[in-house]
């Protein structure tokens, strides 16, 4: 069988499992929906707000999708020696790891067509001014987080830390990153903080394609910001990938 | 069909972690539908040697062959053809038994049918192959290992103690199932630290402390310093005597022609071969000095 089709099949057993374990679900699809909808009713009524929170949203979702997600999930297979039991099976660890994150990815997918229709129907926004542009910023996204997640999962040494690994850097950085407030109100050691990051690159990307119709040549540095993450989170992942648990 | 080639040729293998050694100059081959066993304690330096006959260590020198092949490189076409049970290894949780199976053969190019690997481990009632992994019992998620070792209908499979941790019944029906291998013309190499397991299924053994093979040959007469025949007995006084002797006949020939001699019966005569467990207890002796040692070796690992 082709690689790419023992990837498929990894990738159809992933979105099974994926359903069949509810909570995974729930902080998947639910968490930032709740967050959504809580800050929206904060911000109703100010559609200023509502422009900078629905993208925000969307930017956190796909890190809490693809980053969360894959640290937690490679640090627990890593750890239960799920692994190390594919290691010896001919599957290429290249088609193993394409269907884990693809699946992940699609994760990030649903949830940003589910806020862009949240977005069009309950926080005033229309449809995306440009869907290219948003398709451009989710895949590099979920490019970027998913390798930043695989990659990190090395630093976490086991399931048990994974929350609060995981956490340490996806609450910050959501913080600064402006998803629940404009980035233009933050202190500006913390602005040049989140400006060194990719979320906030992202946000900004998702925001030109749903807000404000910015065209994409205005957003290269957002562009390049996120690639140059992505290029070393990928190096990153694939050099300290560790098929079994440490000792 | 058998041919002359051995499927596992081991040479003065050799492994270091950091300054210790876990195995220390091991040499043995595993010839063609042979069962070969490993036997040793805890901390001798089996799972070591098995895993880096499936690829999943690199020796430090010393030369192995697994099929032809160099496992270090870890070519799909050897691992289309392996089969391994680690010794501990986790699976998807909400996967169901006879899916991980279909899975799983998915992966491999000439897959045993699933129905077929099931019945052969004894998950096959309906309400097992459609049960959660989670929910399995150890000893169902054991033979589940074993299926999915099995489905690629491999050459070689490696069970690194396979039945460590199961109770007597599940030990039996283990190695039950482990006995089918041979009937299916399987090369087998397994770790064990149970005497009885390697004596009920090992064509071979090597005995195998501190990285070194201490004795090696069939389970029956394996042959070491102490494979010789005992011979017990009471003198004359009635003090219980024994001596070990390559060959008892001449002494039975004596010690019988005086009890005639003297009128009396030959009491509590006995002449016993060592079996394996003496065997490997001689051998295996002062354990507890280098216990210390070993462990520090498993936490390395």
């Amino acid at each position: 069988m082709s690689d790419g089709s023992l990837a498929w099949r990894q990738y159809r057993l992933e979105r099974k499992m994926f359903w069949r374990n509810p909570t995974a679900a729930f902080f998947s699809f639910v968490l930032p929906l709740i967050f959504l909808f809580l800050f929206g009713a904060v911000f109703s009524g100010d559609q200023g707000d509502l422009d900078v929170l629905v993208p925000g949203i969307a930017g956190l979702s796909v890190m809490a999708t693809t980053f969360n997600a894959l640290a937690t999930q490679m640090t627990f297979l890593r750890e239960q020696g799920v692994l190390k039991r594919v290691r010896g099976t001919p599957l290429p660890g290249g088609a193993y790891l394409s269907g884990l994150i693809g699946s992940a990815a699609t994760n990030a997918v649903i949830q940003i067509l589910i806020i862009i229709v949240a977005g069009k129907f309950f926080f005033g926004l229309g449809w995306p001014k440009s869907w290219i542009e948003l398709a451009v910023f989710s895949v590099l996204g979920v490019a970027c987080f998913a390798a930043m997640g695989v990659a990190f999962s090395h630093i976490i040494p086991n399931f048990e830390a994974a929350p609060a690994y995981t956490n340490l850097v996806f609450l910050p950085m959501i913080f600064i990153s402006g998803v629940f407030f404009d980035v233009d109100n933050v202190p500006t050691f913390l602005r040049d903080i989140a400006n060194a990051l990719p979320l906030v690159h992202v946000i900004n990307g998702i925001s030109a394609a749903l807000v404000t119709g910015a065209p994409l040549a205005e957003n290269l540095s957002d562009l390049a910001v996120v690639a140059v993450w992505t290029l070393a989170c990928v190096i990153f992942a694939v050099r300290g990938f560790s098929w079994s648990a440490r000792a | 069909m058998p041919s002359a080639d051995p499927a596992i040729t081991v040479e003065d293998l050799h492994k270091f972690y950091d300054q210790y050694e876990a195995v220390g100059g091991v040499s043995f081959e595993v010839a063609e539908g042979e069962i070969f066993g490993l036997l040793g304690p805890n901390g001798a330096g089996k799972t070591t040697t098995v895993e880096i006959l499936e690829g999943y260590r690199t020796s430090s020198s010393g030369s192995v062959s697994v099929l032809g092949f160099d496992p270090a490189e870890r070519p799909r076409a050897l691992r289309e053809r392996v089969g391994i049970v680690l010794q501990s290894s986790g699976m998807y949780r909400h996967v169901r038994v006879r899916e991980a199976v279909a899975h799983w053969a998915g992966l491999y190019p000439h897959p045993r049918d699933v129905d077929e690997v099931l019945g052969i481990v004894g998950l096959d009632d309906a309400v097992q192959a459609m049960a959660l992994v989670r929910t399995l019992s150890g000893g169902q998620q054991r033979r589940l290992d074993l299926a999915l070792a099995l489905i690629g209908d491999p050459d070689l499979i490696f069970l690194d103690e396979p039945t460590t941790g199961f109770d007597p019944a599940a030990r039996r029906a283990a190695w039950g199932t482990i006995k089918r291998l041979r009937e299916l013309g399987k090369t087998v190499l397994l770790t064990t630290h149970y005497l009885e397991e390697a004596q009920q299924l090992c064509d071979r053994v090597a005995i195998i402390k501190s990285g070194k093979i201490l004795a090696e040959g069939p389970p029956n007469t394996l042959s070491g310093a102490s494979a010789r025949y005992r011979v017990s007995w009471r003198d004359e006084n009635g003090s219980p005597r024994s001596a070990e002797v390559d060959d008892p006949t001449e002494l039975l020939h004596r010690l019988t022609g005086e009890a005639i001699a003297r009128g009396e019966r030959l009491a509590d005569c006995s002449v016993v071969r060592p079996s394996l467990e003496d065997v490997y207890l001689e051998l295996t002796a002062d354990e507890t000095s280098e216990l210390t040692a070993d462990e520090t070796s498993e936490a390395a690992q």
